[in-house]
């Protein structure tokens, strides 16, 4: 027989059945990447009566194993003993017994397979519940936290490097101003043509400067710099934190009596509350530049006349309450990726999670906020 | 501060320093360990042993305040460390040294920003001087000419004799390590083993070490807990050399002699 024929002779197996004992013969390659003989038919062999008392092998004719093997093996071995069926070993190469004995030699732990078991529905919708309130608690808990450390900060207690304040400075304003200026100028030229879309047929296309000039000012500017925001510096926080949290570098500053909240979420929220404001008030024009560019090209407005009509639509109300608006976003953009950084597992997809949960986390915080403003000034008449 | 050379020797075998009574340690409702009573002396060198998973390293978060205990107190001589108010912890928690696991330095600040920060938060000391005393304690690892490293720039084994060097930045009474020898090469972790026997002797400082090296095991400690993961509690305590020499408990003996009961008695000794 030549190597390729033997190479492609499949695993099998032929049962040999004598009164007491089961004769297991194997035949052939038993790699895993063919198909192998499923162990059931062998066990069915086993349950049939009546039933053999040793099983046992004859390895003559195979050619070749694997893993495969093994575990049909394991397989038929654990069936025998739950049916108290001895197997005799004798007829199995060397390697495989050694594999087997290997396999077996710790045994189970008790109780290790019930853990990993899937739980009912009704236990799985229990657990999620109490999560959520346990994540409620945790939330209050950081929040009152942080409340604290800012009260020190305002009274010039809290302890905090200075340089990292002014790194995190650095990073969520200045750093930002690019990307934020890119899609605030989009999200204006936007709102002027939806607006030049619709004014223009009752020949009222200079208030598209008004649709623009409000619309940012009050609401896109600030909401549009939140999202980015969260994309990116929240992120930015839960992972970091994150990290410092699996690296132990959380411990460290715990365990030498320096609180973390004070020394790296406070830095850190207090940055973005005071750059988000900044950056609003530069989305906000730039997003009423990006209108005016359409109501230029388009619409065949001067400059001027766009921007006479746009501040004339202007109170001081609207820009407080857009600046209001972007440091309470900020507030929460920090709040919710240094409370997931926090709490952020130990293993570097819990970064991963933790990044993703804080963006997730701030965008929704953001919106229920836009949502709430929106009433409050409704109420107030703003 | 504590640590006056004098107390060194004499110090060996005196008061009790770290106490641990009917401690339980939990996750949730799943308890790791219960029951565990044990003295630690001052100027010990302690080892928590035992096998991986057993709970060695969450038994140092307890005694550090990072996990609370399910039940069971811990003292530091009078001083109830569970019970304390959050200000005294923190202020107890200064005469500590810790060093975890993975170096655990702060990865945003050079190496003589991690060892001086802490002298920055808790002593007058100006600038200079601050970066003179993060020289020393760099110098005494093993570590002269890195203060201006990043965590990151040096191998493993240097950010872990750096965040010895943070360990040691406040002269601690208690010195913590977490696994010192792990991921280190065998002559690195027989010089850290030198190191932390120097530093007992020097400080007089009392050492608690999680760890499962054997040679370390018999090279330093003098005080010892073992822990079973089976049963859920210490199974021994005392000195590990006694503990190798006397102790019945098959679980002891085939640890302590890496599994080979009948002929690794004598060898383990050298």
């Amino acid at each position: 027989m030549s190597m390729t024929q033997s190479q492609l002779r499949q695993g099998s197996i032929a049962l040999d059945r004598s009164d007491s004992t089961l004769r297991l013969r194997l035949n052939g390659h038993w790699h895993l990447s063919r198909d192998l003989p499923a162990a059931s038919s062998v066990i069915a062999e086993l349950f049939k009566q009546p039933a053999p008392r040793v099983v046992s092998f004859d390895t003559s004719g195979l050619s070749g194993w694997d893993s495969g093997l093994i575990s049909f093996l394991l397989e038929v071995e654990s069936a025998c003993r739950e049916r108290g069926i001895k197997d005799d070993r004798e007829g199995l190469p060397a390697g495989i017994r050694r594999l087997i004995e290997l396999a077996e030699a710790v045994p189970e732990k008790e109780g290790t397979r019930a853990a990993a078991r899937r739980a009912s529905i009704l236990e799985r919708v229990g657990d999620r519940v109490l999560a959520y309130s346990v994540g409620m608690a945790d939330f209050l808990t950081f929040l009152g936290d942080l409340s604290i450390a800012m009260f020190k900060f305002v009274r010039g207690k809290a302890r905090y490097r200075t340089f990292d304040f002014m790194e995190t400075v650095q990073q969520s304003g200045p750093e930002a101003v690019g990307i934020v200026s890119l899609i605030a100028f989009l999200v204006g030229v936007i709102l002027a043509f939806m607006g030049a879309v619709q004014l223009q047929q009752f020949g009222a296309s200079i208030y598209v400067a008004d649709l623009v000039g409000i619309g940012m000012v009050r609401d896109m500017g600030a909401m549009m710099t939140a999202i980015i925001m969260s994309g990116r510096t929240g992120a930015a926080f839960a992972a970091k934190l994150g990290t410092m949290k699996v690296t132990q570098e959380i411990d460290a500053f715990t365990t030498m009596g320096i609180s973390p909240l004070e020394f790296l979420v406070l830095p850190r929220v207090m940055a973005l509350i005071l750059m988000m404001p900044l950056l609003c008030l530069f989305a906000d024009l730039v997003g009423i530049l990006g209108g005016a560019f359409v109501g230029i090209t388009m619409l065949d407005l001067s400059f001027s006349t766009y921007m006479r009509e746009t501040i004339s639509t202007f109170t001081f109300v609207n820009f407080i309450g857009g600046l209001a608006k972007g440091t309470t976003y900020g507030a929460l953009i920090g709040l919710a990726g240094c409370l997931r950084g926090f709490q952020c597992g130990n293993s570097s997809s819990a970064v991963g999670d933790a990044a993703t949960q804080a963006v997730v986390m701030s965008i929704v915080m953001v919106v229920a906020a836009c949502g709430a403003f929106a009433v409050a000034f409704n109420i107030l008449r703003i | 501060m504590p640590g006056s050379g004098t107390a060194a020797s004499a110090a060996i075998g005196a008061e009790p320093h770290i106490i641990v009574r009917n401690l339980t340690m939990a996750y949730g409702s799943f308890v790791l360990m219960r029951d565990l009573n044990f003295t630690v002396k001052r100027g010990d060198i302690f080892v928590i042993m035992g096998g991986s998973g057993c709970g060695k390293s969450t038994l140092m978060r307890h005694l550090v305040g990072l996990k609370e205990p399910a039940a069971g107190e811990i003292f530091y001589r009078d001083f109830n460390f569970t019970r304390a108010q959050p200000h005294e912890r923190e202020l107890m928690l200064r005469r500590f040294g810790i060093l975890y696991q993975s170096g655990a330095l702060w990865s945003s600040m050079t190496l003589a920003e991690n060892v001086g920060l802490p002298l920055e938060e808790f002593t007058n000391l100006t600038p200079e001087q601050i970066r003179k005393i993060a020289s020393l304690k760099l110098a005494l690892v093993g570590l002269k000419g890195f203060e201006d490293f990043y965590p990151s720039e040096i191998s493993g084994g240097m950010q872990k004799r750096a965040g010895l060097a943070r360990a040691m930045a406040l002269d601690p009474e208690v010195l913590f390590f977490d696994e010192p020898s792990a991921g280190l090469d065998p002559i690195s972790s027989r010089l850290l083993d030198e190191l932390i026997l120097e530093l007992r002797d020097s400080l007089g400082a009392t050492i608690v070490v999680v760890t499962h090296e054997l040679a370390s095991i018999f090279t330093i400690a003098n005080n010892s807990v073992f822990l079973d993961a089976e049963s859920r509690t210490q199974i021994a305590t005392g000195d590990p050399h006694e503990m190798l020499a006397h102790s019945t408990d098959p679980r002891v003996r085939k640890f302590l002699t890496r599994g080979a009961e009948k002929n690794g008695a004598e060898n383990s000794h050298g």
